[in-house]
């Protein structure tokens, strides 16, 4: 156990973010019970869980590649994809669903040419659905970029997001 | 820390605070951050400066007023002159009109029925208490009910006092909490892990976030006296990731707590210690249910494991775990302060004290309400809740969440307590109130929530992973207008497998929906399934399909 402590696997590459991560798992001794809240970190500081990233995971908490993979697929809000620059997450809570949010999704849905759980091809815009973001008084409510709007309409919402893809390109 | 200390920081801040005669306080909780409320103390802030009034109005950060849908909600202290729909270019009328009258195009009627009718005792601070300031709690009387029963009282009578006061557990069951903790307090071992669950899954339910969101001191003093009784020493706050602002604020409060002295080794000198952290779910539904939710704190994946053996005896790595819901544990302080005899005055004889209420939907003031046990659904509704807004008709009301089931207009009189819901086929559930009128189609409504529980199904039992899955075929199927009678015969079949079967609530709660609309609403079935109609017209029909 004392031997497995002391070897601290470097991390996949030279970049600076590692060592956000490696203060995560520092701070909970290494241990295998750190595992989610290091996937948390990883996700904050690159977007996204990569092949790498769980390997490198998995050999500093001594857990076993496929329970990492397995944790990092069970949860909904960990994703092994890339997502694009610009997020856009439709909630699909009951109040929101009541009120109209699937028309929101589906008018995005044509707005960017992708189902939802996507990013598009560009890589610009990336379409996610929410349980319920607990807003339920900005029914039907999308976050544009972090940024939690409520009373959206399907229109409104469809000419934000061609303004990110229209100005990209 | 000990009382005097305590006393000390309070009386400082009461006199920090006499200083000014004007307090202007901005709700920042999500949905008023969401319409700019920081903008509006900014401007505040600014104006302030402008007009030279930095020494004589406070402006501070506030919690929740309760009324979301017309946020964002400014407050005007000492007069408690409350403003709604407030922009960031109405700080100047807001800070004008100190000591003259009131902005009348912007006040908000705190005598409606929507205030007046509410009883607050978790929310007992209405939002008046900045969020991230410790001395602010402490200055209305925070962490005086835990110093004096970690000095005063001893753990069994803790214990004693919590199950004479009725309170039950928050989360939805509504088990006695003070049976439980007298379970956790008599099981064996040194090392006992408290354990509050704050991982607000039920879609439409905010009540949880809200109470972290504003009160986060408040969860901890609760967490605190009740890991005196039980005699825990470590503890875990588990929020959803999906609350940021929760999060934040609970982890800067345990900062704060443990900087003077509230968190940490041998407490106001006495031997108990208590160690706290927050730990983030990952947008797992089912990390509701306790066994799941241990099973997150340790970094698995967050399947549930059948019970017996009770978190109480073998919880968190084994050893005995008391978990209780963020509300739960809100309710604890003014119990203790005020005594058991009090609280269980409220409320009625089976289900005592009050209840937070998430009102959301087809209903005119959608936000978050506080009502004694007792009252009728009826009164919530059309009362404090304003009616269904539009000149629409009432269809029916949403509780419990995906456990939950749908109540229709003739059992709004029901008294609102854990027995009545349970009787007209739905749950209390954690307190989402989602209100549907006549344009929401309640095959569809059932459809939604099987969709839910299928595609949150942890895949451990094959009852909720295939029956959930089954089901939703046969509703996606009836509300395509290909249904048949026998595929209702088969939903009911299936209803009652899966209810019975599933290893944990998810599962077991997740036919609700469809067995209280199969319930009262028949004929929208029958409907969709025979004359090949959505009587709401919210569902697309295949009229040329081949019908029986």
């Amino acid at each position: 156990m004392q031997a497995a402590m002391s070897v601290v696997t470097a991390p996949p590459s030279e970049d600076k973010r590692w060592r956000i991560i490696q203060t995560t798992m520092r701070r909970q001794g290494y241990s295998p019970h750190a595992l989610i809240e290091t996937l948390h970190s990883v996700q904050a500081a690159f977007g996204y869980l990569d092949e790498a990233s769980l390997h490198y995971v998995a050999q500093s908490l001594h857990i076993p590649l496929s329970r990492v993979y397995g944790v990092a697929t069970f949860y909904n809000l960990f994703t092994l994809k890339p997502q694009g620059a610009h997020s856009c997450v439709v909630c699909l809570g009951t109040a929101c669903y009541i009120k109209g949010g699937q028309q929101i999704l589906a008018a995005l849905e044509q707005a960017t040419g992708i189902h939802r759980g996507e990013t598009t091809p560009d890589k610009q815009v990336s379409l996610v659905v929410a349980r319920c973001l607990g807003t339920c008084g900005l029914a039907p409510a999308v976050i544009f970029d972090e940024e939690i709007t409520g009373q959206v309409l399907p229109d409104e919402a469809a000419r934000r997001v061609k303004e990110w893809l229209a100005y990209e390109s | 820390m000990n009382p005097e200390e305590l006393h000390d920081i309070a009386v400082k801040r009461r006199e920090q605070q006499a200083q000014f005669e004007n307090r202007i306080v901005v709700c920042t909780g999500t949905a008023c951050h969401a319409s700019q409320s920081e903008q509006i103390i900014d401007r505040l802030n600014t104006e302030i400066k402008g007009r030279g009034l930095t020494k004589r109005c406070a402006i501070s950060a506030g919690g929740c007023r309760g009324l979301c849908a017309a946020g964002p909600m400014v407050t005007v202290e000492p007069e408690h002159i409350l403003y709604q729909g407030v922009k960031p270019d109405d700080a100047e009328p807001i800070l004008a009109s100190l000591n003259e009258a009131p902005v009348e195009r912007l006040r908000c009627d705190t005598d409606a029925p929507f205030f007046a009718r509410q009883k607050r005792v978790v929310l007992e601070y209405n939002g008046m208490l900045d969020p991230e300031e410790i001395e602010d709690y402490i200055a209305a009387g925070g962490f005086a009910t835990f110093i004096n029963t970690l000095t005063q009282m001893q753990p069994s009578n803790v214990i004693e006092v919590v199950r004479r006061s009725g309170l039950g557990g928050r989360g939805g069951a509504g088990y006695s909490t003070g049976l439980k903790w007298a379970t956790v307090a008599k099981a064996a071992g040194r090392h006992k892990f408290i354990i509050c669950n704050g991982d607000e899954g039920d879609p439409g339910a905010f009540m949880d976030r809200s109470v972290m969101e504003d009160y986060p001191y408040r969860v901890i003093e609760g967490i605190l006296i009740a890991a005196y009784g039980i005699g825990a020493d470590e503890g875990f706050i588990y929020v959803r990731a999906e609350y940021p602002l929760a999060v934040k604020r609970l982890r800067h409060a345990l900062r704060q707590a443990e900087k003077y002295g509230l968190l940490g080794n041998d407490l106001c000198g006495t031997n108990f210690s208590l160690k706290l952290d927050v730990r983030l779910g990952a947008g797992a539904f089912v990390c509701g249910e306790e066994t799941a939710l241990m099973a997150s704190i340790e970094g698995k994946r967050g399947t549930p494991r059948p019970r017996p053996p009770y978190p109480a005896e073998s919880g968190l790595w084994g050893f005995p775990t008391l978990i209780n819901n963020v509300e739960t544990f809100a309710n604890v302080v003014p119990i203790l302060r005020e005594g058991s005899e009090w609280f269980a005055s409220i409320g009625t004889e089976r289900s005592k004290g009050t209840k937070v209420f998430a009102l959301s939907g087809q209903i005119k003031h959608t936000g978050l309400i506080e009502v004694p046990m007792g009252i009728t659904l009826r009164e919530i509704i059309f009362e404090i809740g304003g009616g269904i807004p539009g000149g629409k008709r009432f269809k029916a009301v949403q509780t419990g969440g995906p456990s939950g089931g749908c109540i229709p207009e003739q059992h709004l009189d029901i008294p609102v307590d854990y027995a009545s819901l349970a009787q007209v086929g739905s749950i209390m559930g954690s307190g989402g109130m989602i209100v549907m009128d006549e344009t929401s189609c309640m095959v569809d409504v059932a459809k939604y929530f099987m969709e839910f529980c299928m595609t949150e199904s942890c895949g451990k039992c094959i009852p909720c992973r295939v029956g959930t899955a089954q089901m939703y075929r046969l509703l996606d199927k009836i509300t395509r207008g290909e249904g048949t009678l026998d595929d209702l015969t088969l939903l009911e079949d299936l209803c009652d497998m899966v209810q019975h079967t599933s290893l944990c609530g998810l599962g077991q709660a997740a036919p609700n929906p469809v067995k209280s609309t199969l319930r009262y609403f028949r004929d929208e079935y029958l409907a969709h399934i025979v004359d090949k109609t959505c009587p709401a017209g919210v569902c697309t029909l295949h009229r040329e399909a081949v019908s029986l």
